[in-house]
């Protein structure tokens, strides 16, 4: 079989848009906690707990769109239990991350058992999937068509996101007090704002939009919540994020490198190539770049300086 | 312009705007700060605000800007007597201050960081065009020459003291405080910046200038205040005062101390530095072309305002910091690209101004953190592990000799006193018996019973012929100890004195103030080699 | 003793308490029988000799990890990267225990020494990522365990992979390779020695050591070591490496005592582990079996009452967070500790004043 017929398909671009889409809310997340200058490894609880949330609110309330708010809600609160531990008990960032990822990866298979009675996966459930949306037009244009049209809503809703994120930090008040706190906290008491609201604002803002991911993931990709189904995925978020200098326009480009090995892997897991060398390669490429861009801005740094 | 000022407040030109009484602050540590001072500022004036490091001035300016609480005394502004408790309520208030170190984020742009925090909006979106167009006019006006839109990180340090100033406008506070405005600038930028402080002047703000260059105030202030070790030395007229006056009155000894120093013969040249240049990270020459010589058995001081280059100058000689261009020798042997350990291995001891981020390990213990410079000593253990028994025998000793008072030598250092924890650095840097000591501030904040155990530690320490390089910014310090003397301003040697005893502090103040300068020759004398 | 001590222990203690007190009352909303499956979460593991040995077990890795966290938080630099190299430890030493052929003894040795020494590469990268360039360890090193979990798992597929199984596993370990059993019917094999002798060597680095002091230093205070004339980077990048060395070799223990062949298709969540057991441990080696020991304890204690009641092991992971986060929070009993200090602080003071 031929590796480039395999790859230069509609089906594969269409499957690298649907990989890329919950990157892309993890990533999201990032860049808002990073701007406020918090380190936020809890992006990953908060978005597994959105994918569960999302599966047993929609069983319940027998809507989609309704399981998809409450899961947003809920992980709002979530974030600002993490944000309490944070700000008011002052928890190292680091460990307080570790500590809410341990917690919520046992925690989702805790309550999944209670509701289910099963550990792994929630299948009896009749949870509700969101919809999908064929683009009127561009759905009957050949090529173009497979791979634009006909994915989640969410996938759309993600492009949205993008730019409410972008003009979120860079167009509106919020966003140039939040990057005033990130970057100089005592700047920004001095001229009557209160920083840890402010940062306790962005961590709930994050686990919103995680939980927007984490649905993405089981009310869409797949009809179901499986413990541990994010994989990660938050880490790879808050990593595309620094990758793309904190920006959502080059934090989704990251996520989109992310996506396309991750949908490299897929379609070539039936070939004879391991797919894990696929799949690991953005992570490579991840852990390249950081150093590259941080050696370039360090070495900026130093040599405004030395100039003399 | 004079309906401006009416815009601004009723009060008028020369009436007392802010008044300051009886402002008294103790710190936790026990130093008194500020002791019953008072301090009155006119509407419309340029007043400045002198002293020495540790005179009080900015803890006096920390009370008014609302970041310490005084423990006595009342603060009046625009006739009314209010109570500031913290930054936000000075803002408030109309009080606005620039510190030496700048209050800004990098990333953003100058309008951006002017305006953060009282935007102009439309709904919820921040109006970029219209804060650039506000910031752009604001400039013009006062005549501030910057670009509204460009990002602070590529703006110079003179446009960004610029940008501080034009928020405390933009925020219409009528009292500005500026905190030693001139130390990062070049001189054209000072004339620059002198320009526009006048102008603001003329349209009716008041402004506090902190500094302790005597020029600058006799050029741009109208009155002064003058303070000495807390307390206030009196307020006068600049037009009624001369340079020599001002120095008089910053500089002098509250109290001569008795210190016996026997007569010890100098040995040779133990450590030589020759042209060390340093520009820090604002391209400023802290340290321009110093050079000189420290003998065996010798304390040579280093007087000097603080920030006149002498962190840089100790660092570059204990290996923390690389020199642009000079040298260092050690007994003859150039040293200046060894790292630390192989200068302490010389010989070389340390003791650093900043006792927390570089004195000591606050969670570690006492004994640990007296051990730290002879990690590889041999007499410590084998070459691998280190001997426990030893080390406590060591550090029980030490702590007698030094009489750190503490319970036992588990204690973390971060439970003793300041003067307790300076014992035990003083301790640790001298028991290696070392040929030379850096002792930069070795008795700044501690108790009188602590400076005069270190003061003594270091005249012993010149007996057995280490030589000791004296930085200090205490004059009874400098000149009770110092056998001889070298005095700092702007990060230039200015006077060498061979012998201390010839010298007056009058005559010492001229110097450090800047007011007189000797010849090249005469400072050359401070690297004669003899031999 | 030292106010800082008591005040460890008083913290530990009550972050213990309290995160058990969240797992009663949980199990109190959801059970219909809680005082019963409590009982059995509490005293299940000591009712039977069984279930003790399975505790020492489940310590096993837990002890590897913690030594190694205990080393990595005090440094200075949060290497995350423990997860991946305890795996990559494993996968290493599975390839060789596939492949060689030792005799008896030597062969386990071997594989152990090769897995360790991996691992102790692995941790490095990261480290040195940070320290050459400034790359942000933590977002580094949390690639780093996928990198190397993927690298992992290549080398079994390419190299011992066993084709007559569906998923993914290796070929199975030569008979010798396999460490033996040191209790018998027990599962706990001699890796236990080898944990218990690196808790020893550990402690002896990190306290009696002059590399160990120096790491010490670095971590406590940067700025003070420096100036002290300690190299910084070279007493991080001993400890980072000696905190690797003891993943991988964990990983190896593990893989040759328990199995017999490659099994393991993700990380094993061990290295995360890790992180609250050397919070419980205060980092101190000697003290990481005490933290290994309560959390497989509940572990065990949580597996009996998953099976005889309805309430679910996961449990466990609620208990985990509530003490790493209190453990880690300043503010928990911060101020109580920050007045004792100051009054012990300022009485040392006024006796100074009398000399």
């Amino acid at each position: 079989m031929n590796v480039a017929s395999l790859i230069f398909t509609p089906k594969f671009l269409a499957t690298i848009i649907r990989m890329t889409t919950p990157l892309i809310y993890a990533m999201l997340a990032a860049v808002i906690v990073n701007r406020a200058g918090v380190m936020n490894l809890a992006v990953e609880s908060t978005m597994l707990t959105g994918a569960l949330l999302g599966v047993l609110f929609s069983t319940w309330t027998k809507s989609a769109w309704l399981g998809f708010l409450l899961a947003i809600i809920g992980c709002v609160l979530l974030s600002l239990a993490i944000g309490y531990a944070a700000f008011v008990l002052k928890a190292d960032e680091s460990l307080n991350g570790v500590a809410f990822n341990l917690m919520m990866q046992g925690g989702t298979i805790f309550i999944l058992y209670l509701v289910t009675g099963s550990k792994g996966m929630s299948n009896d459930l009749q949870s509700k999937v969101l919809p999908k949306w064929d683009i009127p037009i561009i759905k009957d244009i050949p090529f173009i068509g497979t791979v634009f049209s006909g994915h989640y809503l969410l996938t759309y809703i993600a492009v949205i996101m993008v730019i409410f994120v972008h003009v979120l930090i860079f167009r509106t008040k919020f966003g140039l007090r939040l990057r005033l706190v990130g970057e100089n906290p005592q700047a920004a008491e001095s001229v009557g704002i209160n920083s840890q609201k402010m940062k306790m604002i962005a961590m709930c803002l994050a686990g919103g939009i995680s939980a927007i991911g984490g649905c993405f993931m089981s009310m869409g990709y797949v009809s179901w919540f499986q413990s541990g189904m994010t994989a990660g995925r938050g880490f790879i978020g808050m990593a595309s994020s620094t990758l793309g200098g904190n920006t959502p326009l080059g934090g989704s480009l990251a996520s989109f490198l992310f996506g396309t090995a991750d949908a490299i892997a897929i379609t070539l897991s039936t070939l004879s190539i391991p797919g894990e060398f696929v799949t690991m390669i953005p992570y490579v490429v991840t852990v390249i770049g950081l150093v590259v861009s941080s050696s370039l801005s360090g070495k900026a740094g130093k040599r405004k300086g030395d100039k003399k | 312009m004079q309906e401006e000022v009416q815009k601004i407040s009723n009060t008028k030109i020369g009436d007392i705007y802010l008044s300051m009484k009886g402002i008294t602050k103790v710190y936790g540590n026990g130093v008194l700060a500020n002791n019953q001072v008072d301090f009155e500022v006119r509407k419309g004036e340029i007043h400045a605000l002198m002293g020495e490091n540790g005179a009080g001035k900015s803890t006096l300016m920390k009370v008014l800007f609302g970041n310490e609480l005084p423990d006595a005394g009342t603060i009046t502004l625009d006739g009314k007597e209010v109570t500031i408790d913290s930054p936000k309520t000075a803002v408030a208030l109309g009080i606005g201050m620039v510190y030496q170190h700048f209050n800004l984020a990098d990333s953003l742009t100058i309008a951006e960081n002017i305006v953060v925090g009282s935007e102009p909006n439309e709904g919820v979106f921040f109006d970029r065009d219209n804060a650039i167009k506000i910031v752009n006019s604001l400039a013009e006006r006062y005549g501030f020459n910057v670009k509204a839109d460009e990002l602070v990180r590529n703006i110079s340090v003179c446009q960004k003291q610029k940008t501080e100033i034009l928020k405390i406008l933009f925020r219409d506070s009528q009292l500005i405080i500026l905190d030693e405005p001139t130390a990062v600038l070049t001189p054209q930028e000072t004339d620059e910046l002198f320009e526009q402080l006048k102008m603001l002047k003329d349209n009716g703000y008041t402004i506090i200038f902190i500094s302790h260059k005597i020029d600058e105030v006799m050029r741009l202030c109208d009155r002064v205040t003058i303070m000495r070790a807390g307390r206030h030395m009196g307020t006068y007229d600049i037009s009624d005062l001369t340079a020599r006056d001002i120095s008089r009155l910053m500089v002098g000894r509250d109290v001569i101390q008795n210190i016996e120093k026997p007569d010890h013969p100098m040995g040779k040249t133990v450590l030589k530095v020759d042209e060390l240049n340093f520009y820090d990270k604002h391209n400023v020459h802290v340290v321009n072309n110093m050079s000189f010589c420290l003998h065996k058995g010798e304390i040579l001081g280093v007087a000097g305002v603080e920030g006149s280059g002498q962190k840089e100058m100790s660092e570059i000689i204990t290996g923390l910091l690389p020199p642009f261009s000079g040298k260092v020798f050690f007994e003859g042997e150039d040293i200046t690209e060894e790292d630390i350990a192989g200068r302490r291995k010389h010989g070389m001891s340390h003791i650093h101004e900043d006792r927390m981020t570089y004195g000591a390990a606050m969670n570690e213990s006492i004994e640990e953190n007296l051990i730290s410079i002879r990690n590889e000593d041999p007499d410590l253990g084998s070459k691998l592990f280190l001997d426990r028994k030893k080390i406590r025998s060591l550090a029980e000793d030490l702590i007698k000799r030094f009489s750190v008072l503490c319970k036992s030598p588990d204690v973390p250092v971060k439970m003793l006193s300041g003067g307790n924890m300076q014992k035990v650095v003083v301790a640790r840097e001298l028991s290696v018996s070392p040929k030379v000591i850096i002792a930069n501030q070795p008795t700044r904040g501690i108790d009188v019973g602590a400076v005069e155990l270190i003061h003594k530690t270091l005249i012993e320490a010149r007996e057995n012929d280490c030589g000791v390089l004296l930085i200090t910014s205490d004059l009874n310090e400098v000149l009770d100890l110092s056998d001889s003397l070298i005095v700092l301003h702007g990060g230039k040697i200015v006077g060498y004195f061979r012998d201390v005893k010839k010298l007056t502090e009058e005559e010492l103040g001229l110097y450090m103030l800047g007011l007189k300068e000797q010849s090249e020759a005469e400072i050359r004398e401070a690297v004669a080699d003899e031999d | 003793m030292r106010i800082s001590q008591r005040f460890t222990i008083i913290r530990t203690v009550l972050a213990i308490a309290i995160a058990l007190a969240v797992a009663i009352g949980i199990i109190f909303l959801v059970s219909k029988s809680p005082v019963e499956a409590i009982i059995y979460f509490i005293t299940g593991p000591v009712k039977k000799f069984s279930r003790l040995m399975n505790v020492v077990e489940m310590m096993l890795p837990l002890l590897f990890t913690g030594l190694s966290l205990s080393l990595i938080q005090r440094t200075g630099v949060f290497n995350l990267a423990s997860e991946g190299c305890f795996f990559i430890g494993g996968a290493v030493a599975g390839l060789f225990a596939v492949k060689l052929n030792l005799p008896k003894v030597i062969d386990p040795m071997v594989c152990i020494t090769i897995g360790g020494l991996v691992g102790m590469i692995c941790m490095l990268i990261p480290a040195v990522c940070r320290l050459k360039f400034g790359a942000s360890e933590v977002v580094s090193s949390l690639m780093m365990n996928y990198v190397l979990m993927y690298l992992g798992l290549i080398m079994i597929r390419v190299f011992v992979r066993n084709p007559d199984t569906g998923q993914l596993q290796s070929l199975d370990f030569q008979e010798q390779a396999r460490l033996s059993i040191l209790i018998p019917k027990t599962r706990v094999h001699t890796g236990l020695l080898v944990a218990a002798a690196l808790v020893i060597i550990f402690w002896v680095y990190l306290f009696k050591s002059r590399w160990g002091y120096r790491m010490r230093m670095t971590g406590s205070n940067p700025g003070y070591s420096k100036y002290s004339g300690i190299n910084n980077t070279k007493s991080i990048l001993i400890g980072q490496a000696l905190a690797g060395l003891a993943c991988g070799i964990g990983g190896a223990c593990e893989v040759l005592g328990l199995y017999q062949s490659f099994k393991w298709l993700a990380l094993p969540g061990y290295g995360f582990d890790g992180v609250i057991i050397a919070s419980l441990a205060q980092n101190n080696p000697i003290l990481v079996p005490i933290g290994a020991f309560f959390l497989a304890y509940i572990r065990v204690g949580a597996d009996i009452m998953t099976r005889m009641t309805d309430v679910q092991n996961e449990i466990v992971s609620i208990i985990q967070g509530v003490v790493i986060v209190l453990l880690s929070a300043r503010a928990f009993l911060g101020n109580w500790e920050k007045r004792e200090i100051v009054r012990e602080a300022t009485a040392n003071a006024e006796g100074g004043d009398k000399t």
